[in-house]
């Protein structure tokens, strides 16, 4: 892939604060939205985790289940709800800017594109819930 | 340059981790993490979930869950080390701690998935 920094005159060079992420809130946005992948990572851990308990055995599984209501794990998995909740919303919003469907030449409007995520995610969500809550 | 890139690849499992995320975790964790620990929603028995993790269909589910999340999460993180902290320098390290991260917990679930 070109790196379009790579042909930048070396006399050239801007220091840029490690910091840069901080001044402005779009920058925050961009690093929070970023950050949220971190949070998605640890869910996965913790579904593997669970996997693991629940093939080990009753006793390990109730172990597991109160490892989750210590305060320390509820916290962590506050957070992580909200990011995973911003993971959502920013990906599904910015679906309607990745994909252009042009109809009859003219764009179809952003609504257009993310309501049937958004449609797709109510659905989804609905239909894990059911699977795990009947009965 | 002749070598041809595998970036579009390596996007197109982002992308598709990042759907897969977007669709399943917010309620997986929803229900998991927070409303049957603390007791809002009665969640299923030990007995119950254990015969769905059973079924080979929630086992593949499970296992694109668990796999394409990692690699969006490779992606998304070797970005934030490259330009957040930037630390591009130390790409070929950031490479192999991110895709080889991901890479190794997707043969963890698939072990996992695999013995249950």
């Amino acid at each position: 892939m070109i790196n379009p920094t790579e042909y930048l005159p070396k006399s050239y060079h801007p220091r840029v604060s490690t910091y840069w992420w901080l001044k402005r809130w779009v920058y925050l946005k961009f690093i929070l939205r970023e950050a949220s992948s971190v949070f998605v990572a640890w869910t996965v851990v913790m579904t593997l985790l669970q996997v693991r308990a629940l093939t080990r055995g009753p006793a390990e599984y109730a172990d597991f289940q109160n490892w989750l209501r210590s305060p320390l794990v509820l916290a962590l998995n506050t957070v992580s709800l909200f990011f995973v909740f911003f993971h959502a919303v920013t990906w599904f919003n910015l679906s309607a800017k990745a994909m252009v469907i042009r109809v009859g030449g003219k764009r179809l409007p952003n609504l257009a594109i993310t309501g049937p995520n958004y449609a797709a995610w109510a659905f989804v969500s609905a239909a894990i819930a059911w699977i795990l809550l009947r009965g | 340059m002749s070598k041809r890139s595998n970036e579009p690849f390596l996007w197109l499992l982002f992308s598709g981790g990042g759907v897969v995320s977007a669709l399943l975790m917010p309620i997986h964790l929803l229900l998991f993490a927070l409303a049957f620990p603390l007791g809002w929603l009665d969640g299923p028995g030990y007995d119950k979930l254990l015969a769905l993790l059973r079924h080979p269909v929630t086992r593949i589910y499970l296992l694109v869950l668990c796999s394409l999340p990692l690699f969006h999460w490779a992606h998304r993180f070797r970005f934030t080390l490259y330009d957040g902290l930037q630390i591009k320098h130390l790409g070929e390290l950031i490479n192999i701690f991110c895709y080889g991260g991901a890479t190794l917990g997707t043969a963890v679930a698939a072990y996992l998935l695999w013995n249950v």
